[in-house]
């Protein structure tokens, strides 16, 4: 009995519960907001340090056995994963106090981000395959809502695409669902582990496997399936979209990490090769595109969609220093994302646009932002001693060492190309001079701005601690991969031994 | 709202309350037979939805008393609640715990965390349906 | 049966190729749908007593139906309504906000 596994889930919920309760309140909601993300967070860390302790935690809801019941599954990855979703979800609450109006909050926005925390946090610890899709559509639904909120024009275009593309992929998961369950008869994911590899028919296998991967392919914005993101991430409020950045494609992508370890085997060359040809491919287009944009936010959205292709080669590689890079990966990216994207909501409330060309100066008005800026910047296109140096570096090595030369030299031209793009933002905004026509002026300056400044440099300094303090991050990774890699553990830690 | 039936208007004074006691009954026998939170919680709110057609929004606000999205924010509480007790007696949450009682006049009670979880999902059927039913007549209303 | 779903999953794909967004709607609820018969074709559903065990016995008495699929297929269900009532309102609010139909002319934020 762990309570630990479910807290996670529990308490978004309830803070979301509660700061609906308190609907007309709006200090209720901005408190509950807090401390609800604040509580979660803590949480999270609890069960990082009892998953590090002790393995794998199981949690039987409702006290009915595997593989009947739905089990809650805690291993490194998902506790880690957890973690994450904690900090950016912390940072997100108290950036979105001082950056919402009273008509978002008013529409709700609080109990839709408790809401899309519960569904992510769900997904990444659920051990049951029907349930990952349940969370899926929850965080789904509050993702929907918090999208259009406002209202506005590209919003609704943008919704539109998101929504179409998202409920295919949810489809296509349900089918693959069913069509495993008529394979297989289980749903949870040791079970099907487990029986997967006494089935005489290979092809089925295939075909159901190729399903999942195109529906979290979608989730998770790979090429050839990531239209909707530049769509719509660049749309909504700022502190939504750095949720969305930091959490929700990589919710697809810890979903295809899950079940490509766990349920299918990478060992078949077919697959492995669809999944390199998927992260190559991914990383070339994601970095073109954003190399020819000219809006801060959409650069960043193009960024997005290279970074997962750098998560995906870390699965696809399938050596146990790929996998490590690829947890490194995730862990250093959804942080720097999110931080990114507050960064560029802040210069817009400095400067009144996102249009690279319409801003300028700001390098001479706010030094210090300047500098919090260079240090995400830097860490995403890999520059040591920040935290994207490590990643990319742990991945490159794996692929000279798994001889995936083109590979490779995907992966170095994209770092070149993506710190093309950060200096293109850096010279662009910071440091030329303002154009004279700055668009419209200025916001005053509030005592808010303290909380802007607060959640970006407490994200900043993440990146450098990982930066600096890389040797243990590297254990926890090195040892998030050893489970991945022997899902043994995983099917008997769920089973209770006996499997 | 233009509509206006004398007939329906008398009938649904006697209605709201039986079909709100029967909305209850239904919660309440859930368990073991068909009912439940969320067929009464239909009841409840098809009942104070008829109160609606027959008068208009705002007498059934005062109906309810409370706004119907706080009604669906408690109601998520306590269902959300009903699985905490379990986590005491060292059980994962949501296992079911029974609380045995003997009344005098009705004979054995038995209370559970299913019923809190069943009284939440009551609430929460009623907040959204009514959400919904509310937001659509009053942008009817400002139509009109 | 297999030949329904396939059926509704050509409509469905065809009908989100359409332009329009009314039609867009239509082919997500075919698709939604078309999961949730393949699900059920595929689980074997079969007739049977309901799986209720007698009180007092470990095991139900004779064979009985997997309620596991018609669990499965319910929730996705619920969901599936949840989420295509919100598409419903969606494409209505832009409809009310972009006042186009067509989802060629809907590129403002296409790159």
């Amino acid at each position: 009995m762990r309570p630990e596994v479910a807290l996670p889930i529990l308490i978004p919920l309830l803070a979301g519960a509660l700061s609906l309760a308190f609907w007309r309140s709006r200090a209720m909601q901005r408190g509950i907001g807090v401390v609800g993300t604040g509580v979660m967070m803590l949480s999270a860390w609890v069960l990082l340090y009892t998953t590090w302790q002790e393995g794998y935690l199981v949690m039987h809801m409702g006290n009915w056995p595997a593989p009947f019941g739905i089990v809650l599954v805690a291993d490194l990855l998902s506790a880690i994963m957890v973690v994450l979703a904690g900090i950016t979800g912390f940072a997100t609450a108290i950036y979105s106090l001082a950056t919402l109006g009273k008509r978002h909050e008013h529409f709700g926005y609080y109990p839709l981000m408790h809401l899309l925390l519960a569904g992510v946090n769900g997904a990444f610890l659920t051990g049951d395959i029907f349930n990952l899709y349940v969370w899926f559509e929850v965080m789904l639904v509050a993702s929907f809502a918090l999208l259009i909120l406002g209202g506005e024009r590209a919003q609704m275009e943008g919704a539109i695409k998101y929504v179409t593309l998202n409920l295919v992929s949810s489809a296509l998961f349900l089918s693959a669902i069913g069509l495993l369950y008529g394979l297989i008869g289980t749903l949870n994911m040791a079970d099907l582990a487990d029986k997967i590899a006494q089935l005489e028919d290979p092809g089925m296998v295939k075909v159901v496997a190729m399903l999942f991967l195109v529906a979290f392919g979608i989730k998770a914005a790979a090429f050839p399936f990531f239209f909707w993101l530049p769509a719509s991430y660049h749309t909504p409020q700022v502190a939504v979209s750095a949720l969305f950045a930091g959490l929700l494609t990589k919710v697809g992508v810890y979903a295809l990490f899950r079940v490509f370890t766990l349920i299918f085997s990478l060992e078949d060359p077919f697959t492995q090769n669809v999944l390199l040809w998927m992260a190559g491919l991914t990383m070339l287009t994601g970095v073109l595109g954003a190399a020819a944009q000219y809006e801060f936010r959409r650069i960043l959205s193009f960024h997005i969609i290279s970074q997962i292709g750098y998560m995906i080669l870390g699965l696809a590689l399938f050596t146990p220093l790929a996998l490590i890079g690829g947890v490194f990966y995730i862990m250093h990216h959804i942080i720097v994302k999110a931080n990114l994207f507050f960064i560029s909501g802040l210069i817009y409330r400095l400067k009144g646009s996102y249009e690279l060309r319409e801003l300028g100066g700001v390098y001479r008005s706010h030094p210090w932002l300047a500098l919090l800026f260079l240090i995400p910047a830097l860490s995403l296109a890999g520059l040591p001693p920040l935290s994207g140096f490590f990643a990319k570096f742990i991945l490159i090595r794996a692929g000279i060492e798994a001889q995936a030369w083109w590979l490779v030299g995907v992966a170095l031209l994209v770092g070149l190309l993506t710190l093309y793009s950060m200096v293109k933002i850096w010279s662009e905004v910071f440091w030329k001079a303002a154009p004279p026509s700055a668009g419209k002026t200025p916001e005053p300056r509030t005592r808010n701005d303290a909380l802007l400044y607060l959640s970006i440099g407490g994200l900043a300094l993440l990146t450098v601690l990982i930066g600096l303090g890389a040797q243990p991050v590297f254990v926890l990774a090195e040892q998030a991969a050893a489970q991945l890699l022997d899902p043994r553990g995983y099917i008997e830690a769920v089973l209770g031994g006996e499997a | 709202m233009p509509m206006y039936s004398l007939i329906l208007r008398s009938a649904s004074h006697f209605l709201l309350p039986l079909l709100l006691l029967f909305s209850i009954f239904l919660l309440l026998r859930g368990h073991n037979e068909p009912g439940g939170g969320f067929i009464g919680g239909l009841v409840a709110s098809a009942a104070i939805a008829l109160y609606l057609f027959s008068m208009d929004v705002k007498a059934a606000r005062q109906v309810l008393h409370i706004d119907p999205r706080e009604l669906l924010g408690w109601g998520l509480t306590l269902a959300v609640l009903s699985g905490v007790p379990a986590v005491f007696w060292h059980q994962p949450f949501f296992t079911a715990q029974w609380l045995t009682l003997e009344l005098p006049a009705l004979g054995e009670v038995k209370l559970s965390t299913v019923l809190l979880f069943d009284i939440g999902v009551y609430m929460v059927v009623i907040g959204s349906v009514l959400t919904v039913l509310l937001a659509l007549a009053d942008a009817d209303d400002a139509r009109h | 049966m297999a030949f329904v779903v396939g059926g509704l999953y050509a409509a469905a794909i065809y009908m989100i190729l359409r332009r329009s967004i009314v039609k867009l709607v239509i082919g997500l609820v075919l698709l939604s749908n078309a999961a949730n018969l393949l699900i059920f074709t595929l689980a074997d559903m079969s007739r049977g007593a309901p799986p209720l065990v007698p009180l007092g016995a470990l095991q139900p008495a004779g064979a009985v139906a997997d309620p596991l699929a018609q669990a499965l297929i319910l929730t996705a269900i619920v969901i599936g309504f949840g989420v295509l009532a919100f598409a419903v309102v969606l494409i209505h609010r832009a409809y009310e906000v972009v006042g186009v139909d067509d989802m060629d002319k809907m590129k403002d934020t296409d790159t």
